[in-house]
């Protein structure tokens, strides 16, 4: 049964993803004989070039990706880099997991509402330091160029770069590492940036590809903050798949193959610039410079990380204080009155959606857990490496969402599979597996093997001591990894809408039908509900090894 | 078919003998009681923009009534975007799913509506057959059975009514402007503090069709399809108009509000003060609901704005035509209309000819005191008729090509 593990959890992701694609990819070239498209034609494509504007929504996408994983990237690396373990660093990785469970359109909301011209800040410093009585009417969230989008952007991704790190820095010993340089003279920021980073970066390069492919695609936080003449490729092809003329549909689908070419080349562009900067930092890497830098690297380490976490979590505070307010208009710092009316009139539709969104976390979560540990204690059984066909496990990461979940619709139906919550929960394994897989696997093989060999010796069984030994050594990281499964689950809105039919709601769904209300009074209550939830499977994984007394510190990552 | 010949296609064909239900004949809707009879036990699956608490609530009022009378369960799909439903349906069409769809009835109209009858994925005729249909007394308010000029032709059966109202901060503006040019005008002195929602948006381009009836010397073409006359001279008037406004829009016209309800949210921030809405008591509701200061105030532009009737339909493949049947027919009884247009409940207008209904029923309208946000009674009279759904999108087009990229 383990052996089949691997070619289970591959055919699982690779076959849904594989059909969404061709089901995309015939429309995209004429054929659709329910519109009345039965040949090969290239009209989709020349309907799709004609697009006023296309060239910047495509550059923007491909931007923004690039742009904002480089900007988490450096800022995660540098704060790696320079911090020491003070109370100050605990406290900020502390912050960070709970931050990752934030849902991507709830930090979008309360980013613009901070950063907007009526937004919290301008309202902290108005009338009083601008003189301002009326906002100004600046250009700041939804710029041409994509800035605010790209800055709502870093602020989910250097938690989840910072998590990923983490979780792959004690293999590598860096406090050996870094004792060696500091030894030979070198300062502690820039030793850690020669002696450690050029092992850790291998480790989290696909965790920083997967950013850049969630980065060129994404649709909820580009719709709040993005560019809107004309908005991202993302946003443009969701348009014209719901376009009421259907036979914009072509054209949607030939949208959606231009998406995975642009998150393709992104990639692409990425990959070339590691080998580019490979060569550039060869002489830099061994050239001696000790001090070099240390100050200003250590300053920016310090600052930017903490800037972003503290931006996040204003952004938050400003949902929370919506959520609770009555009139509040600019320049109120606060608002005229508080009221409960907001969570009240929310409360009797919560039930379902609530009910729902745990199920399908859990399960979906649950399944995808079994899988992976199958996956690696086959690995570990057989004493194989990791294979090079485990890169399809990140192929529902590396291809963006809305290039296949249109023609994943399709697929399901032509099977005979009628929406329900099991295709929902099929559908969100797609993307919690390999979130799972990425935060366990380093973990799980790092393991050491003495501790399974002690219990061999002493006649427990393989699986007793996979169960007895093995499990509740690494109970804290898969815990870890099963409350990242629950955030990505709990955020997932497109599968769940469009394979469920809408008849499965969760509250992320009923949250983006209410965002297109734009009351932000209750965007605030359904955001922060949104967020409670994986908050809560954070707070259990930290918790809970405590409190069974299984905690062990060199293990708990 | 060229796609027999893909092998998936041959499994395919074995699992769906298995897991499809048997095919329902299409109930005739002229037979009411055996409609009703075969209601019972269904659950109706309604696609309804879900944006609106208010909304949300009523209809989930109705799901109530329709459990308790008719032993129909509803079940209320919120959408962010109608499009949405009709893409399901087409995908659903494109799999060679005729008979067991996943939507049952869609809240619709316009384009969406000329959209799906194009593509044939409505079921009908059905509207004029059901009971309380008298109701709305057709003959002399065709509007219940047009839609953007196309006739329904009973594959949609009308739910309410909405029209183009503007609203202002009386704090802040004393005079609103009344007409186009007089907008243009307001917006110069006032720069920054109008804007329009981004086209394809609805609302957004139902401001194009005000703006267009308003200004072309030409406005018979319009009840016309767009093919049918210069597009260019007749919208020349138009694109100058919006050349010289969108300058002294909100952010200089780089920008443009997302949606209709995006436009509130600004207002409520302080930074537009001037907007408008397609749901007449939207500002007064927007008051009740703290978003809005309690100085605004509705009204409709001189000459009359665009007004439009909202219907609801059941999809080719609905496997639960006869509840969604009942549902359309208890949507249009006096006591489901008169909640709807209750400023308490939703606050959407009635399309029963109020003034035919008996005496006991018309009292079900009569309301108390109007809130001083909402608009007069009587302002709501001089209603202009939609332009046909052509040029909706051949303004839509002629727009992003214009002003989609700064």
């Amino acid at each position: 049964m383990l052996r089949l593990a691997p070619a289970l959890i591959i055919a699982l992701l690779v076959f849904p993803v594989g059909a969404g694609l061709i089901m995309v990819l015939l429309p995209a070239f004429g054929y659709l004989p329910a519109l009345g498209g039965y040949g090969a034609s290239l009209a989709p494509w020349q309907m799709l070039f004609a697009q006023p504007g296309l060239g910047r929504s495509m550059a923007v996408s491909f931007a923004s990706g690039l742009i904002s994983a480089a900007v988490a990237l450096v800022i995660v690396v540098l704060f790696l880099a320079a911090s020491r373990g003070t109370w100050l660093d605990r406290g900020i990785r502390r912050l960070v997991s709970p931050l990752l469970a934030i849902p991507h359109a709830a930090i979008a909301f309360g980013f613009a509402f901070l950063i907007a011209p009526s937004g919290l800040v301008a309202r902290l410093i108005s009338p009083s330091l601008t003189g301002w009585e009326r906002p100004l009417d600046a250009l700041i969230i939804n710029d041409p160029w994509g800035l605010s989008l790209m800055a709502g952007l870093v602020l989910k991704e250097v938690p989840f770069l910072l998590l990923m790190s983490l979780a792959a820095l004690p293999q590598l010993a860096p406090e050996k590492r870094l004792m060696l340089a500091r030894s030979l003279g070198y300062s502690p920021t820039i030793g850690w940036l020669k002696t450690v980073l050029p092992s850790l970066y291998p480790l989290i390069r696909l965790p920083v590809y997967a950013v850049i492919a969630y980065a060129t695609s994404v649709v909820d936080m580009a719709l709040i903050l993005g560019p809107k003449l004309p908005p991202t490729l993302s946003v443009s092809l969701l348009s014209w798949f719901n376009d009421p003329d259907v036979s914009h549909r072509f054209m949607a689908s030939a949208a959606a193959v231009l998406q995975l070419g642009v998150t393709v080349a992104a990639l692409l562009c990425w990959w070339l610039l590691e080998q580019l900067i490979r060569r550039l930092t060869r002489y830099w890497l061994t050239n001696g410079s000790r001090q070099r830098g240390e100050i200003i690297l250590r300053l920016v380490g310090r600052s930017a990380l903490l800037l972003s976490s503290i931006t996040a979590l204003a952004a938050l505070v400003g949902l929370g204080l919506f959520s609770l307010a009555g009139f509040w208009r600019f320049p109120e710092v606060l608002p005229q009155m508080l009221t409960l009316d907001h969570w009240q009139r929310s409360g009797p539709m919560l039930s379902t959606p609530l009910i729902n969104t745990a199920l399908i976390g859990l399960i979906s979560t649950a399944l995808a857990t079994a899988l992976v540990l199958a996956t690696l204690e086959n690995e570990h059984r057989q004493h194989i490496q990791p294979k090079r066909a485990l890169w399809l496990l990140y192929l529902p990461l590396l291809v963006p969402q809305i290039a296949f979940l249109f023609g994943l619709v399709v697929a399901a139906e032509s099977l005979g599979i009628r929406p329900q919550l099991g295709l929902v929960i099929a559908g969100h394994l797609l993307f919690v597996l390999p979130y799972v897989y990425l935060s366990l696997a380093e973990t799980y093989r790092r393991l050491d093997p003495r501790w399974l060999e002690v219990a061999r010796s002493l006649g427990v069984s393989r699986s007793a001591a996979f169960w007895r030994v093995r499990l509740p050594l690494l109970l804290a990281p898969l815990l870890t990894a099963f409350a990242v499964g629950l955030a990505v689950s709990i955020g997932q809105y497109l599968p769940t809408q469009l394979l469920g039919a809408g008849r499965v709601t969760t509250v992320t769904t009923e949250a983006v039908a209410l965002a297109s209300g734009n009351n932000r009074r209750l965007i605030g209550v359904w955001a922060l509900v949104q967020a409670s939830l994986p908050l809560i499977g954070f707070m259990l994984a930290l918790g809970l090894p405590r409190l069974l007394g299984t905690h062990r510190r060199d293990l708990a990552t | 078919m060229p796609i027999k010949h893909l092998p998936l296609r041959l499994t395919l064909a074995t699992a769906m003998l298995a897991l499809a239900s048997p095919t329902l004949a299409n109930p005739a809707p002229d037979d009411w009681q055996s409609v009703l009879a075969e209601a019972e036990g269904q659950t109706v699956y309604w696609n309804a923009w879900g944006g609106d608490t208010r909304t949300n609530r009523y209809i989930d009022w109705v799901a109530k009534q329709m459990q308790a009378q008719y032993d129909v369960e509803v079940a209320h799909v919120k959408l962010d975007d109608t499009g949405s439903a009709v893409a399901r349906v087409l995908a659903e069409k494109q799999a060679d799913n005729n008979d067991d769809g996943s939507i049952d009835l869609i809240w619709i109209n316009g384009e969406n509506f000329a959209a799906m009858r194009e593509s044939d994925l409505l079921f009908g005729p059905f509207a004029e057959s059901l009971p309380h249909f008298a109701l709305t007394n057709a003959t002399d308010n065709p509007e219940v059975v047009t839609d953007f000029t196309l006739p329904t032709e009973g594959y949609e059966s009308p739910w309410g009514k909405a029209q183009i109202t503007f609203y202002y901060d009386s704090a802040q503006t004393e005079t609103p402007p009344q007409d186009m040019q007089a907008l243009l005008a307001w917006a110069k002195d006032n720069p920054g503090q109008f804007s329009y929602p981004r086209i394809p948006d609805f609302t957004g381009s139902t401001f194009l069709k005000q703006a267009l009836i308003e200004l072309t010397d030409q406005e018979k073409a319009l009840y016309q399809p767009v093919s049918e006359s210069d597009f260019e001279t007749v919208t020349e008037p138009l694109w100058a108009y919006l050349d010289a406004l969108h300058p002294h829009l909100w952010r200089s016209g780089r920008a443009f509000p997302d949606s209709g309800p995006n436009l509130r949210t600004l207002m409520s921030d302080g930074e537009l003060s001037l907007a408008f809405s397609f749901y007449p008591t939207d500002a007064a509701v927007a008051v009740m609901e703290y978003e809005l200061p309690e100085s605004v105030r509705s009204y409709v532009l001189e000459g009359g704005t665009l007004g439009n009737v909202h219907f609801v339909a059941i999809p080719y493949n609905s496997p639960h035509k006869a509840g969604a049947m009942v549902l359309a027919n208890f949507l249009l009884s006096p006591e489901a209309q008169a909640q709807k247009q209750s400023l308490a409940m939703w606050g959407d207008r009635s399309v029963l000819d109020i003034e035919q209904l008996d005496a006991e029923n018309q009292a079900l309208f009569e309301q108390g005191d109007r809130h001083p946000s909402e608009l007069p009674a009587d302002a709501l009279s001089n209603t202009l008729p939609e332009p046909h759904p052509s040029w909706m999108t051949a303004l839509q087009d002629a727009w992003l090509e214009r002003y989609g990229v700064n």
